[in-house]
C-alpha cells in the first residue's frame, strides 16, 4: 500500500501555510478554523496551489520538489480530490462525470453502488449520492492519495450520520493515503485515524481524537474537541494542587501544574448537577442558572453558566431540571486539565 | 397627495417614452402597407446589398469567434498585472462614434496609413473593398461579443476547472469539454447581440469602404443611399431590419427565460433531499 510525504510551503495572503506530515494507508484528518489553511494544503498536494519550497511525493514518485525543480502539473498527478460542494459537472450525466476521469466508469458505480444512477444529471441528486458521484470520480483516476474538501459540508443534518458511517466503511476498505479537511471535530473523529489540528497554517497537534480530547495542547484544540474551556489565573497551593481563579471570580482547583493565564479544560461527562452542594469528594463547585438542556441520544447537554455538563436523560428527569433554575455543577479536581495560554 | 401626483408623474412619463419609442418603427409599417414594402425587396439595389452585407457579416462573425473566444476564455480565466486595463481598451470601442472608429481604420490600413506601406508593397490595398467592410464590422461588434464573453466564461464555477485537472484533463480538453459546453448560452447571446450590431453598421463602413453598390454598399448604407431617390426602398429595408432585430431580441428573451427557469430547477432539487 502506498504512502504519501509531504513538507510543504505555501505562501497565503495573510501567513505562509507550513505542513509536514506522512501519510499511510490511514486517513488524517486536517482539523481547523475557516481560513486556518486547510484546503491550501490539499490544492498544493494536487498542484493547484504553487508551495515556495519543498516536497510532495506519492508513492515513491515526486510531485513536487524545489531542490531538484520538479513541479508537475495537475493533470500529471494521480490525485482524488473530493472538493468542497463537490464540483461535479452539471452538463455531465453521472457516467460521464465518472468517465472523465478515464477507464469504465461502470465498474466504479457500482462499486459505490450507485450504477442506477448513471443516465441522471447532478442537479437531479441529493446530497448523499453526490457525495457518492465525486467519490466514483476521484477512484476512477486510480489516485495514489485521496483529498476530501469538507465532504459533510453540503449534506443536509438528517443525512449526516448514515453518509458519514457509509464514507467510513469506504475509506476502511479503499486503504488509500487519505487527507480530509473538516471544520467539525465529530466529523474528523468518525472518519479519521489520525487528526492533525491546524491554526494559522501551522499542524499544532497531531493524535487521535481520544488523545486530543484527553490532551489538548492548547485551549483551541480543547474547545474544538468538545470539552469545556474556562480561562484564568493558575497559582500553585502550598498543598501540591493548582488553584485557578477564572475571570468571573470563582476558582477551580486543578490537579494539574501551572503558573500563570491558563485555560481549563472539563469534559462534560465528567460534571455532575445536584440542587445543593453536596459534600462529596468533588472540590469544584459552581452555581448558576440552567441557560439550555439539549436532548443527545439517551443523554441531556446541560448548559449551566460557563459550563457544558452532560448526565443521562433518566438523571435529568429525576432531579426535574428547568431552564433558568439555579443548580451546583460539581467536578473533582482530577477532572481538570490545564493548558497554559500564550 | 403627493403619492397621487407621483403616481400620474410616473404613468405620464412613461407614456411619452413609449410613444416616442415606438411611433416611428410603427410609422415605417403604416406609411407602405406591408405588400408595397414587400415588393421593394425585388429591387436591384436590395438584393445586391444583402448579398454584401451577409458575406461581410457572415466571414467579420466568423473571425470574431475564431479570435475572440480564446481571447475572452484567457482574459476570464487569467488574472495578471494590467488586466482590468486591457479589459477597458477592449471595450473602448463601445463608446466611440462609428465615424471615429472608420477613421481609425483608414488611419491603420488605408493607403496612406499606417501600414499602407507594407501592405502596398505585398499588393494589397483594403480601403473601399469588400476587405474594409469585414474590417469595418468586424471592428466595431468585436467588444460586443468580448464583453459577453469574458462575462459567460466568468460565470463557470473555478471549481469545475480544478476538477477537470485533477482528473487529468489537459488544457485543450479543460477548454473544449468544460468551459465551452457550461459557457455555450452566454457565447451564444454574446454572439447573437454582436451579430445584430454587425449587421447595422453603418459609420465605419461609409468612411472605411465607402458605399459602393454590389462591392461595399451593405444594407444599412443601401438605406442611406436610397431615401433621397426611392423612399420606399429605404422603407422596406427599414422594416426588414425591425422584423430581424426584433425576432433576434425575443429570440434572446425566450432563451435567457429558458435557461433560468432550469436553474431555478435546479435550485429546487438541491434544496430538496432524500
Amino acid at each position: 500500500m502506498g504512502t504519501a510525504r509531504l513538507d510543504l510551503k505555501v505562501p497565503t495572503r495573510d501567513f505562509d501555510v507550513e505542513v509536514a506530515l506522512d501519510v499511510g494507508a490511514e486517513t488524517v484528518a486536517l482539523v481547523g478554523p475557516s481560513g486556518a489553511g486547510k484546503t491550501t494544503v490539499l490544492r498544493a498536494i494536487a498542484g493547484l496551489a504553487k508551495p515556495s519550497r519543498r516536497l510532495v511525493a506519492a508513492n515513491g514518485e515526486v510531485w513536487f520538489d524545489s531542490d531538484r525543480r520538479i513541479d508537475k502539473r495537475p493533470e500529471q498527478r494521480a490525485v482524488g480530490y473530493v472538493f468542497q460542494e463537490y464540483a461535479l459537472f452539471p452538463h455531465l450525466s453521472v457516467e460521464r462525470n465518472v468517465a472523465f476521469a478515464g477507464g469504465d466508469p461502470g465498474d466504479m458505480l457500482e462499486r459505490l453502488g450507485i450504477g442506477d444512477l448513471a443516465k441522471t444529471k447532478p442537479a437531479e441528486l441529493s446530497g448523499g449520492e453526490r457525495q457518492r458521484v465525486a467519490l466514483a470520480r476521484a477512484l476512477a483516476r486510480k489516485p495514489e492519495i485521496l483529498l476530501l474538501d469538507e465532504p459533510m459540508a453540503a449534506l443536509d443534518p438528517h443525512t449526516r450520520g448514515r453518509v458519514r458511517a457509509e464514507l467510513r466503511t469506504l475509506l476502511h476498505e479503499l486503504g488509500l493515503p487519505t487527507i480530509l479537511v473538516t471544520h467539525d471535530f465529530v466529523d474528523a473523529a468518525a472518519l479519521s485515524d489520525r487528526i492533525a489540528v491546524l491554526v494559522e497554517g501551522r499542524i499544532v497537534q497531531t493524535g487521535t481524537a481520544e488523545e486530543l480530547i484527553a490532551s489538548p495542547a492548547t485551549p483551541f484544540v480543547a474547545e474544538l474537541a468538545g470539552g469545556n474551556l474556562l480561562t484564568g489565573n493558575a497559582r500553585p497551593r502550598v498543598d501540591g494542587l493548582t488553584e485557578v481563579v477564572l475571570e468571573s471570580g470563582v476558582t477551580i482547583v486543578s490537579t494539574d501544574e501551572a503558573d500563570g493565564p491558563v485555560g481549563v479544560v472539563v469534559h462534560p461527562w465528567e460534571i455532575a448537577i445536584s440542587r445543593e452542594e453536596t459534600g462529596d469528594s468533588a472540590q469544584n463547585h459552581v452555581r448558576a442558572p440552567i441557560e439550555s438542556i439539549v436532548p443527545v441520544g439517551n443523554r441531556r447537554r446541560v448548559r449551566i453558566g460557563p459550563l457544558t455538563a452532560e448526565i443521562t436523560a433518566a438523571s435529568a428527569e429525576r432531579l426535574e431540571l428547568e431552564e433558568r433554575e439555579v443548580v451546583v455543577a460539581e467536578f473533582k479536581a482530577t477532572a481538570t486539565r490545564l493548558t497554559p495560554m500564550s | 397627495m403627493t403619492r397621487v401626483l407621483f403616481a400620474a408623474m410616473t404613468a405620464v412619463a412613461t407614456g411619452v417614452a413609449f410613444v416616442f419609442l415606438l411611433l416611428p418603427l410603427a410609422a415605417i409599417f403604416l406609411r407602405v402597407p406591408i405588400g408595397d414594402l414587400y415588393d421593394q425587396l425585388g429591387s436591384q439595389v436590395f438584393r445586391d446589398a444583402l448579398v454584401v452585407s451577409l458575406k461581410t457579416s457572415l466571414i467579420a462573425h466568423v473571425a470574431v469567434l475564431v479570435f475572440g473566444t480564446p481571447t475572452a476564455y484567457l482574459l476570464a480565466r487569467k488574472r495578471f498585472f494590467g488586466r482590468g486595463a486591457l479589459i477597458t481598451l477592449i471595450e473602448l470601442p463601445l463608446v466611440l462614434p462609428p465615424a471615429v472608429a472608420g477613421i481609425a481604420l483608414l488611419a491603420a490600413f488605408g493607403r496612406l496609413g499606417l501600414l499602407g506601406d507594407e501592405l502596398d508593397a505585398l499588393g494589397i490595398s483594403i480601403g473601399f473593398t469588400q476587405t474594409a467592410v469585414v474590417l469595418a464590422v468586424a471592428f466595431v461588434e468585436s467588444p460586443f461579443y468580448l464583453r459577453g464573453a469574458i462575462a459567460a466564461f466568468e460565470s463557470v464555477d473555478e471549481s469545475l476547472f480544478s476538477a477537470a485537472r485533477t482528473l487529468g484533463a489537459g488544457p485543450w480538453r479543460v477548454f473544449g469539454r468544460i468551459a465551452i459546453p457550461l459557457a455555450a448560452g452566454g457565447l451564444g447571446a454574446a454572439s447573437a447581440l454582436a451579430l445584430a450590431r454587425g449587421l447595422g453598421e453603418f459609420g465605419a463602413t461609409l468612411i472605411f469602404a465607402g458605399s459602393l453598390q454590389g462591392v461595399t454598399q451593405t444594407l444599412p448604407l443601401a438605406i442611406y443611399a436610397q431615401f433621397d431617390q426611392d423612399f420606399d426602398v429605404a422603407l422596406a429595408i427599414s422594416a426588414l431590419f425591425i422584423l430581424v432585430g426584433a425576432a433576434i431580441l425575443i429570440g434572446l428573451k425566450v432563451f435567457t427565460w429558458a435557461r433560468l427557469g432550469s436553474i431555478s430547477r435546479f435550485r429546487l432539487v438541491t434544496s430538496t433531499s432524500r
